[in-house]
């Protein structure tokens, strides 16, 4: 016995210190928002409270363990419950529960009401600091199994998925492709909202989580007060990849903000002029672009490979959808069936590009070439 | 007739084989089938569970699919709350209320023997939908974690229909036994044992039986419209059709949060039982602990959406669920508190059931206390849905729900074989089970302070330390069950003969009787004798 424990405890400390490839952390990461750091205090206190209390019962205990045994001769006090104190134990001991319950709630009160009252009206000219008004809206939308973010005033939706391990090394789950780009020092009101199940939206240093839950919209709002890379994770199980769903925050000044929403704005008017010129594409051009899409977008389920994972994850590869007719197959794309969603969110030419791929790619060769125009004819 | 039927028993006894034990109607018996059917199903969810930390011992994904990690998560849960601790405490209560309150027998011996066979049946349906993905044509696996949250669990394959009809015939099970202990508590117990006279085990399981009658059919109807919305075209819990997919959660938590005390309760009742005979003292407070878990058991009806912070409810409705949730913590407190004072100034041995009631006291103190940190909505924001809240309740339920059903085993099993188990390995069993638990849980307060959210299979490296230490005390704590089934064992083959007190500092009627007790006891009604 003694030497096994010995055993475990020399594997446990050779591990905690041999295993030095990534920061561990204890506690909450530094807040960045005014509400995430009222929200550490108050972790801090409670923590503290708790731990004074279990000490003290603890004390109680084991001195009792120590004291009161029969190997040391101690008698039992077979009266002890009908003294004053076993008569009044019952009120004296609530009500000092109470005073310990009423500190903990009332000092939860103050961030309670700062928190979770998101603000309504815009911010004016006139607007002082301490306002409860908000500066700009994103939408956050949880997909299976990436994130929408909406930026409402801008103009701008970005798709956020995780990144592969190859390329995020140490930050595998903790990094994206696009990240959530807002500025420091604005009032951010968010807006969540979810495309098919729950997810939850959180980030730790931002103080907030919230569920995204299909035709309901939930409202949270932060305002940043330093600058930094903040990451968090989707917190609600929402199916198969549940752990495939990080967020990650860059807080930047606002002229940096600026010049990314402009470079963004250019970005999608040219896709968007692209997708809507009436140009005929050829096949190569739509089976490359619709590899790039496929594997951003429907790879999660159906696999690069294109073989699924059966039964919730159908394979494309040889599939009566993807080898059968043409109409049939946009028609399955652009409505979705149980768990696939409908994508009728992305433009012809991906729509196009993607589904000429699925009809060509793994040996599927029908050799049917899909244009944007025939998106266009079937929405 | 009814004299007829006696006369039979009493010339044949009961029949052999199979069919004693199929058509049993005595208490013990039915008593234990739970126990061992409670047995089995614990280690099935403690391989669940070990499978989950071997998953989870080192980041990336090695040994289960996505889907198939979470139809195991969701499996551990429904195998331990529903398999485990629920007919664990039920053998409890078939084996001792009786004895202890000078009766024959249960008050409906029939039903009895209903509620007990229905649950090897509910079982099959659980496990078939653990299983049924793995034929063809069996659909998706259930990914949703016990909750069942919709739209996630509308998704799901036919295996959801068998998890849902499963926990209906669990339902079943749980009214059926509930009616027939509070029928058995109200009208057979001895003369002269008044209600506020009766041994603390039965008030918890009176209170407990009420609880059950009045959640269980909220859960029963939420997965019913979980069925229909599956089939029948209804619309409760999907927005697109006017529904709600939120109703389907205040449902589930309705139940759900009471189904904590349920699992607690009895155990509790057990740990009142135990601490006085070791102690050698009268419990402290008798009036007040009765009047606590009264109180739980309202208050513990009334707060259940701290489970749903972040669904978006409005100030006033939270503000009332977190007060509200923080005040639990006034009788549960007092309920530690009478314990400790009936420690205080005792004279105390050390036998497997006291330890393992010490021991409980110290770690639900602090499960409860996590708890209190969790009920403060502005830090659940960032607790909730992470690895801190699996720490937490593991604190509440393996102390509070399961370590008090070990204690409780060993402290009657004596009384129920006639054997004494063996003190060293029981001692042996105690610390190593303790330190083990302990080793597995307490890391996971760090890893959902830093930032995992629980229910994932795949975790960044940040997070492997305590994740490691973390399966290594699981895969200890799990194997220390072996050690458990083995004492158990023992002590039906054998053992130093117990006499019928068992232990020096026992009191109560179930102790005047011989270890093991007649299969018929109390056949005359005892006159009941109140201790001061």
């Amino acid at each position: 016995m003694k030497k096994f424990v010995m055993g475990m405890t020399a594997a446990i400390l050779s591990l905690l210190a041999g295993v030095s490839y990534a920061e561990y952390g204890l506690n909450f990461p530094e807040p960045a928002t005014p509400i995430a750091r009222h929200i550490f205090d108050l972790h801090m206190l409670t923590s503290k409270i708790i731990t004074i209390l279990l000490i003290i019962a603890v004390a109680f205990i084991l001195y009792s363990v120590y004291a009161h045994r029969k190997s040391r001769g101690y008698q039992a006090d077979q009266t002890m419950h009908k003294g004053w104190f076993g008569t009044w134990s019952w009120i004296l001991v609530p009500a000092m529960v109470l005073g310990v319950d009423l500190t903990i709630a009332g000092s939860a009160q103050k961030s309670l009401v700062d928190m979770w009252e998101a603000p309504q009206t815009r911010c004016t000219a006139e607007s002082k600091p301490d306002d409860k008004c908000y500066d700009m809206i994103v939408k956050v939308t949880g997909h299976q199994w990436w994130w929408e973010y909406s930026y409402m005033d801008e103009g701008i939706t970005i798709e956020s998925r995780y990144t592969p391990k190859e390329q995020a090394g140490d930050q595998y789950l903790r990094a994206v492709d696009n990240q959530l780009v807002l500025p420091v020092g604005k009032k951010i009101r968010f807006l969540h909202t979810s495309a098919d199940v729950n997810h939850a939206f959180w980030v730790p240093e931002l103080g907030m989580k919230k569920d995204a839950i299909a035709g309901y919209i939930t409202e949270t709002w932060a305002e940043l007060d330093r600058k930094g890379t903040f990451r968090g994770q989707c917190a609600e199980l929402c199916g198969t990849w549940h752990a495939r769903m990080p967020i990650v925050v860059a807080a930047v000044d606002q002229s940096e903000f600026d010049t990314w929403v402009g470079k963004k704005q250019q970005a999608m008017q040219l896709a968007l002029a692209e997708a809507s010129a009436d140009k005929v594409w050829s096949k190569d051009e739509l089976m490359a672009k619709g590899k790039e899409t496929y594997d951003l977008k429907c790879a999660a389920c159906h696999q690069v490979s294109g073989e699924g994972l059966p039964p919730t994850f159908p394979a494309l590869k040889g599939s009566v959808i993807a080898k059968g007719p043409v109409a049939a197959h946009i028609h399955m794309v652009l409505n979705g069936k149980n768990v696939m969603p409908a994508w009728n969110s992305m433009n012809d030419l991906e729509l196009a590009a993607v589904i000429t791929y699925e009809r060509n790619a793994w040996g599927n060769d029908t050799g049917d070439v899909v244009q944007p125009a025939d998106i266009k004819a079937a929405r | 007739m009814n004299t007829a039927v006696a006369h039979e028993a009493d010339h044949h006894g009961p029949p052999h084989g199979l069919k004693h034990w199929l058509f049993s109607t005595n208490h013990k018996d039915i008593g234990t089938m739970y126990l061992i059917f409670a047995l089995i199903m614990m280690f099935l969810g403690g391989a669940s569970a070990m499978v989950i930390r071997l998953e989870l011992f080192h980041p990336g994904i090695q040994f289960l699919e996505p889907d198939l990690y979470n139809n195991i998560v969701t499996n551990h849960a429904y195998l331990m709350i529903f398999g485990a601790v629920m007919p664990a405490a039920a053998g409890l209560a078939n084996w001792m209320i009786p004895m202890m309150i000078g009766a024959p027998d249960m008050a409906l011996p029939r039903m009895n023997n209903l509620s007990f066979w229905i649950l090897p049946a509910a079982a099959t349906m659980i496990m078939l939908s653990f299983v049924v993905p793995f034929f063809p044509g069996g659909g998706s696996q259930i990914n949703t974690g016990w909750t069942i949250y919709p739209p996630l669990s509308l998704k799901v394959g036919p295996s959801m229909d068998f998890l849902i009809f499963g926990i209906h015939l669990l339902g079943i099970s749980s009214v059926l036994a509930s009616i027939n202990i509070i029928v058995t508590i109200f009208n057979m117990r001895a003369p002269g044992m008044k209600l506020m006279q009766m041994p603390m085990f039965c008030w918890t399981w009176l209170v407990t039986a009420f609880l059950l009658i009045l959640v269980v059919p909220v859960l029963a109807g939420g997965v019913t419209m979980l069925l229909f919305d599956r089939h029948f075209g209804t619309s409760f819990f999907d927005a697109a059709g006017g529904g709600d997919p939120v109703l389907f959660q205040h449902l589930f938590w309705f139940f759900g949060h009471l189904e904590v005390y349920i699992l607690l309760l009895p155990s509790i009742g057990a740990l009142a039982m135990i601490i006085p005979t070791f102690a050698r003292k009268p419990l402290f407070g008798y009036h007040s602990l009765v009047g606590a878990m009264c109180v739980v058991g309202t208050l513990g009806m009334v707060v259940w959406a701290h489970h749903q912070y972040t669904i978006g409810m409005s100030l006033p409705a939270v503000n009332y669920f977190m007060i509200g949730t923080i005040l639990i913590s006034i009788p549960v407190g007092l309920m530690v508190f009478n314990f400790m004072a009936t420690m205080w100034r005792g004279s105390m041995t050390f036998e497997t059931p006291m330890l393992f009631a010490i021991a409980i006291l110290i770690m639900f103190t602090f499960g409860g206390l996590t708890g209190v940190m969790l009920a403060v909505v502005p830090a659940d924001i960032q607790y909730h849905d992470t690895m801190f809240v699996v720490a937490h309740f593991h604190y509440v339920l393996l102390p509070g729900a399961l370590f008090g059903l070990f204690a409780a085993v060993f402290f009657w099993l004596p009384k129920w074989t006639g054997n004494m188990y063996d003190e060293k390995l029981g001692k042996l069993f105690f610390w190593i089970n303790v330190l083990s638990f302990n080793l597995t849980f307490f890391p996971q307060h760090f890893l959902g302070l830093a930032g995992m959210p629980r229910r994932i299979i795949d975790y960044n490296v940040m997070f492997t330390e305590f994740n490691q230490i973390s399966s290594i005390g699981a895969f200890i704590f799990g194997l220390s069950h072996l050690l458990f089934l083995y004492i158990i064992i023992k002590t039906v083959r054998g053992g130093k003969k117990a006499t019928p007190q068992v232990w020096e500092g026992a009191k109560g009627l179930e102790w005047e009787l011989p270890s093991p007790p007649p299969f018929h006891s109390w056949t005359v009604a005892p006159q009941f004798k109140p201790a001061d």
